[in-house]
């Protein structure tokens, strides 16, 4: 086609028909990630709708028989809660350190090594955590570990009676191993976003290297390391073929921290192909939507304040 | 300084040190274990022969490697595609409040526990074809993939510089032809980001408990049960059974060789830039 002064015209009108096409196509395919996100809330409550109407027995009981047809799952919540709360209360002070090395204090040719090394823990499938927990792990700290916990914390109950290897603490300590990798990658990010001016006013008041981390740099990284423990306990509360090596299984709230106790996740890997009636699956699947809900927040949250950062970081850049 | 502040100073560096310590220890423990243990455990038959009975010598882990490849391809299939357009979508055409809540909700669903996919793949294939299948995992795990692919490729285009976008529309390309162009550009990092992905759905054991099941038997079909690498060591480990257990060492061997392989190839062909994870 040509215009009256003998020019080739552009095909505007098909070319432009391929670009709308081809951007409507890949509206489609992202539009997959909002469907998916409803989805996994539509079908876990239909699923579960059984149960939820029951009332709020399932968070509340602490009785679960399957035979009996009674399913209080508060001993899986506590699980839960309980072992992910000890896999941040180990965690985070490791991860911490562990990036405030690598941010502030390794030398440049150590950094990326020392990185690389806590990023592949991330990698190590979660069922091989669990396999080397069971077999390495448990035997070493029931050995060398829990004998003096208790001998020096045994006067609270949460660190008394007879120790077993797999328990709620084993749990707590390999999902402590599992999160190291993802705090102190956010912890580092944030670490080195800190403008060297907030190290220099420091140093230039005279503080020594712990005293410049510990006053200015970490204060001013702190809503990135709070992001951080949230995405850390999200993985924690969800984990579950490490947790379900480690945690013995048992559907009661332990005495003590050193007894075998259950999650609910390791309570769906266990139980969910043998439940038979429709209440039993309803329940289980009511464990997926307490499990849904709450690492969806908690990732929310976390992720939420990390898009915070970012924005006024690059705002900051344009000052 | 005084003697006590350089102290302190000396103390918190050496305990940050101790913590560098105490999270590479386990690391190097279980790549040392696994190795340890599974090395027996490797031969010829473990590749060739399927699982054996309890208590029976012999066998080997030949019918969960088959599995573990085919429900990864398969899964592949389905979760690199949409996962790329969609990151396609994000990086190119995502500069809109639709666009960032996509990215949003991308990072938030990869925090989703993957046995929460397992019941929602249950619920929605493995009842409506009666059973576990190697299609209700290939599609549980592709699931997990897409919100993966979709941000680290979303993050790979948009390290691409402007410039070309810029170049391209200059030669008068349009939109789509420049898009194309610059996924063209970013083909190294796209391909790190697809593997890393895969890497990381090689080793899901919760959600296949929930759909493709596990079988003793080779692979005979897409809507039959499968085994897998990971469900067998899962399987294997907490059974009493020495012959199994020496097996489910042997199955942790590959499989950390599959993944942890794949992890440090990528790091070490994009050593210094970024990596994306």
């Amino acid at each position: 086609m040509t215009d009256n002064q003998g020019r080739t015209k552009p095909r505007r009108a098909s070319r432009a028909g391929a670009d709308s096409v081809f951007r409507f196509l890949t509206l489609v395919f992202a539009s997959s990630i909002t469907f998916l996100t409803l989805l996994y809330f539509y079908e876990l409550l239909t699923g579960s709708s059984l149960t939820l109407k029951l009332g709020p027995g399932f968070i509340t009981g602490s009785t679960w028989d399957p035979l009996r047809g009674v399913f209080g799952a508060l001993p899986m919540l506590y699980g839960s809660l309980v072992t992910a709360a000890i896999g941040l209360i180990i965690g985070v002070p490791t991860s911490l350190g562990v990036a405030i090395f690598i941010s502030e204090l390794a030398p440049q040719r150590l950094k990326f090594p020392i990185g690389f090394l806590v990023e592949l823990l991330a990698a190590v499938p979660s069922v091989v955590y669990g396999f080397w927990g069971l077999f390495i792990l448990a035997p070493f700290l029931t050995t060398y570990i829990y004998p003096y916990l208790q001998r020096y914390l045994g006067f609270l109950p949460l660190f008394g009676g007879q120790i077993y290897g797999v328990s709620i603490m084993s749990a707590g300590i390999i999902l402590a191993i599992m999160v190291i990798p993802i705090i102190s990658a956010i912890s580092r990010d944030a670490l080195q976003a800190v403008p060297d001016s907030q190290r220099e006013a420091a140093y230039a008041l005279g503080a020594t290297k712990s005293e410049a981390v510990g006053s200015s740099v970490l204060s001013y990284a702190r809503s990135g390391i709070i992001a951080a423990i949230f995405l850390g306990f999200g993985r924690a509360f969800g984990e579950t073929m490490a947790v379900t090596f480690m945690i013995g299984n048992s559907p009661v709230i332990p005495s003590s921290l050193l007894k075998p106790g259950y999650t609910l996740a390791s309570l769906i890997a266990n139980e969910f192909t043998e439940a038979t009636t429709k209440a039993y699956v309803s329940s289980l699947v009511e464990a997926g939507l307490v499990l849904l809900l709450v690492t969806f927040a908690s990732t929310f949250l976390g992720r939420l304040l990390i898009r915070r950062l970012i924005r006024e970081r690059e705002a900051a850049t344009y000052l | 300084m005084n003697f006590r502040r350089r102290l302190v100073d000396r103390a918190l560096i050496g305990l940050s040190i101790a913590t560098v310590i105490t999270a590479i220890v386990p690391l190097l423990s279980i790549v040392y274990d696994v190795a340890a243990k599974g090395i027996s455990a490797i031969n010829v038959d473990f590749f060739t022969q399927a699982t054996p009975l309890a208590n029976t010598p012999g066998g080997g882990m030949g019918n969960a490697i088959q599995g573990t490849l085919i429900l990864v391809a398969l899964s592949a299939l389905i979760g690199l595609p949409i996962g790329l357009l969609s990151g396609v979508y994000t990086s190119e055409y995502g500069s809109n409040w639709y666009g960032s809540t996509i990215r949003f909700l991308g990072d938030v669903l990869a925090g989703i526990p993957s046995i929460v996919t397992g019941i929602l793949v249950y619920a929605l294939i493995v009842i409506p074809l009666h059973g576990f299948s190697v299609i209700a995992g290939s599609i549980a795990l592709g699931t997990m993939m897409i919100p993966i692919v979709s941000n680290t490729s979303s993050q790979a285009l948009k390290a691409v510089p402007n410039s070309i976008r810029e170049a391209s529309t200059a030669l008068g390309s349009r939109r789509w032809r420049t898009t194309l162009e610059v996924i063209v550009n970013a083909k190294g990092a796209i391909a790190t980001a697809c593997l890393l992905a895969i890497a990381r759905i090689t080793g899901e054991t919760a959600p296949l408990i929930l759909t493709s099941g596990i079988s003793t038997n080779w692979f005979t079909g897409v809507n039959q049960p499968v085994g897998s690498l990971t469900y067998f060591i899962y399987y294997f480990a907490k059974s009493p059974f020495v012959n199994w257990q020496n097996l489910a060492w042997g199955a942790a061997l590959i499989l950390m060789v599959i993944v942890l392989g794949i992890n440090v190839a990528v790091r070490i062909v994009t050593r210094g830039k970024r990596a994306y994870s």
